[in-house]
């Protein structure tokens, strides 16, 4: 068991793998222009904030927006009347490995204007940190968890960022960061060993309703932290 | 023969009469003060095995007395990793987890997975395969709908509508058996056109069940939109107003009881959606009993699309003519050498996918149901697939909905929003 676990933690300790020099860095950017209306108000109003821009799979719009002004760009969008985007249909990550930065991307509709955008928002992994958009969209709430559960993504404002879909105290990390090995870091053998010795009483208590919770970041600590003790102990 | 009189005294007890005075009793009455009993918050889980539940689904509430002070959903108990899975296989591989997700609408699932992945490789499916997806989703909806109606109606305590939805569930399976070979993983799409053509006979089976549901549909009807006992458990519970439906992340027929008239397949039309002539079910108050009344109106609105779309259903293949694309078909493959090299192709490289992203809503039985694909150029497998879960984001409601109301109608306020939880775990 040690010895296969031992290499699983090796992976842990190294990190995701260096930036590839072809593909790292910001996103590349489109030769087409796109004649949404909205995209045309955000270059002109925020500038350099805005990344890129790309009409894709037909007649759907991205836009690539700088995370340090996510908040603010989004709020605009949702309260200009001639954006209107009232609904914020999904917010999820993408990993695209090899060291390329983690995305964001924010699903919106307008009910108003019947208008869809689509807008991403590169992280570079050594700061996978965005502002929150829940005080704008509820609907974000349980989305922006299950980003934080899956890619590791710190969403500043959250009012209960903790795992959704993995359980509180999961510590291998993040599974849908491309580094994540399918089946988990962990063998199979340590996998169930840890399901067995699981306190399950503890998940019956009041902490559950988010009083006396912990800190997220004791629940889930980030990749590597665990590295040096190991799981074999 | 003489008639007797004989008085019994009748009070909340045997020892006491009817003034309340005891009557053989050895105790002697004497003034109890009211006992400071202190009041305390009672935690209660409900699930992860509870049928009201409606699936693996923990809901732990605080309770004052009998009222609801706070509810936190817990779920993940039925986390599959389905899109961590998507990324390490190929388009057509994926199908299969697709309809493990929703197996109370498992087509719906299906056809929107790989309307998204058309749509990104600018794919172009046929007219009868168009027809055909439509029919297969419409019958969907009343198979997630009914499953919903019936469940619902056991957690108010009718059990009678129970049994005659799933009846006509039943004649679905059969039609999902006849045209897949299965009952819920039903798998039935492909990248570019469906598994199969239908087979022969298929569409009269469906207007068979076409002509049978609606007498079934009016049957419930009758039994539970005028039911005293129903009214009372939903009228007013779990109301939710248009503005708030909007920024909660309601969707589908939740959001439409609160008031707007938001549909995908009207807004946001794929498939011809805005050549068919139906209507849409708007709620005024959003409560339990508008999701209820939408819901009966959209089974019937999908019965009036599936005759249009029986009615036009066009003839020719089923699957585009693209050898990139589609599998050639078994004779060919075998007769004809570059079948066969197409056939060998496509089994082991795949599709090959331009760069790029494309996200497909369609309007599933539960609410938007969208698919995010992401994939590099060349790409024969997605490099993330994400499926925009209806009832996660309903679900994530239920505290706003349920804080102040009884326990009781918790569990209607969660059977109402009609939830499943494959989805939204994944």
């Amino acid at each position: 068991m040690t010895e296969e676990h031992l290499s699983a933690f090796d992976a842990i300790a190294a990190g995701p793998a260096p930036s590839d020099p072809t593909t790292g860095g910001a996103p590349r950017l489109p030769a087409a222009e796109s004649d949404h209306p909205s995209i045309g108000a955000l270059g002109e109003r925020f500038g350099d904030a805005v990344l890129g821009q790309r009409p894709t799979a037909g007649d759907q719009h991205v836009v690539w927006i700088a995370p340090a002004r996510s908040f603010e760009i989004l709020s605009w969008l949702k309260d200009d009347p001639d954006q209107a985007y009232d609904m914020m249909s999904d917010v999820t990550g993408v990993d695209y490995g090899n060291g390329r930065p983690v995305e964001v991307v924010y699903q919106m509709f307008s009910t108003r204007h019947k208008r869809a955008l689509r807008v991403r928002c590169p992280l570079p992994l050594d700061a996978l940190e965005i502002d929150s958009v829940v005080p704008l969209w509820r609907s974000a709430d349980w989305l922006e968890r299950e980003v934080y559960d899956l890619f590791g993504v710190t969403f500043r404002g959250h009012p209960n960022l903790k795992r959704i879909l993995m359980p509180l105290d999961y510590d291998e990390g993040h599974p849908l960061r491309k580094d994540f090995p399918l089946r988990g870091r962990y063998s199979r053998a340590e996998q169930t060993r840890r399901a067995l010795s699981q306190d399950v009483e503890r998940y019956y208590g009041h902490e559950v309703l988010g009083e006396e919770g912990r800190e997220p970041q004791e629940l889930a600590p980030e990749i590597g932290t665990r590295g040096a003790e190991g799981g074999g102990a | 023969m003489a008639q007797k009189t004989v008085e019994i005294p009748v009070g909340r007890n045997p020892e006491m009469g009817i003034d309340g005075r005891p009557v053989q009793s050895p105790f002697q009455p004497f003034d109890i003060p009211e006992p400071d009993l202190g009041t305390e918050r009672m935690l209660i889980n409900i699930g992860p095995q509870h049928p009201a539940t409606h699936g693996v689904l923990r809901l732990v509430c605080e309770l004052d007395g009998e009222t609801v002070t706070k509810v936190v959903p817990d779920i993940g108990y039925l986390h599959s990793s389905f899109e961590k899975l998507g990324e390490y296989r190929d388009w057509n591989q994926i199908v299969p987890l697709t309809d493990r997700m929703d197996y109370l609408a498992p087509l719906i699932y299906n056809c929107a997975y790989v309307m998204s992945v058309e749509k990104l490789m600018g794919i172009d499916v046929t007219e009868r395969c168009k027809v055909v997806r439509v029919i297969i989703m419409e019958m969907d909806r009343i198979f997630g709908h009914l499953l919903w109606l019936g469940t619902t109606a056991i957690d108010v305590g009718a059990f009678t509508p129970f049994l005659y939805a799933f009846q006509q569930r039943e004649k679905i399976y059969k039609l999902h058996e006849n045209l897949t070979g299965a009952r819920i993983t039903t798998s039935a799409t492909r990248v570019g056109g469906m598994m199969a053509d239908l087979p022969e006979g298929w569409t009269d089976q469906l207007r068979a069940f076409l002509r049978d549901f609606p007498i079934t549909l009016a049957e419930i009807d009758r039994l539970l939109t005028r039911n005293q006992i129903h009214i009372g458990r939903t009228q007013g519970v779990g109301v939710i107003n248009a503005e708030d439906a909007i920024n909660y992340g309601f969707t589908g027929p939740n959001l439409r009881a609160a008031g707007v008239d938001y549909d995908v397949r009207k807004d946001r039309p794929y498939y011809d959606y805005e050549t068919y002539d139906f209507e849409v079910p708007v709620g005024q108050h959003g409560d339990c009993y508008d999701r209820y009344l939408c819901r009966m109106e959209e089974m019937r609105q999908s019965v009036r699309i599936l005759h249009q779309a029986l009615d036009r259903l066009p003839g020719g293949p089923i699957n585009v003519e693209d050898p990139n694309v589609s599998l050639p078909s078994k004779t060919d493959c075998m007769s004809d050498m570059e079948s066969m090299i197409h056939h060998f192709k496509l089994i082991t490289e795949g599709i090959p996918a331009p760069e790029g992203d494309c996200y497909m809503a369609v309007e599933g039985s539960k609410g938007e149901l969208g698919m995010y694909v992401v994939a590099e150029e060349g790409g024969t497998k997605p490099v993330r697939w994400r499926i925009r879960p209806p009832s996660f984001v309903n679900l994530s409601v239920i505290p706003k909905l349920a804080e102040g109301h009884l326990v009781a109608d918790l569990i209607m306020i969660n059977a109402s929003l009609d939830i499943v939880l494959g989805e939204i775990d994944r």
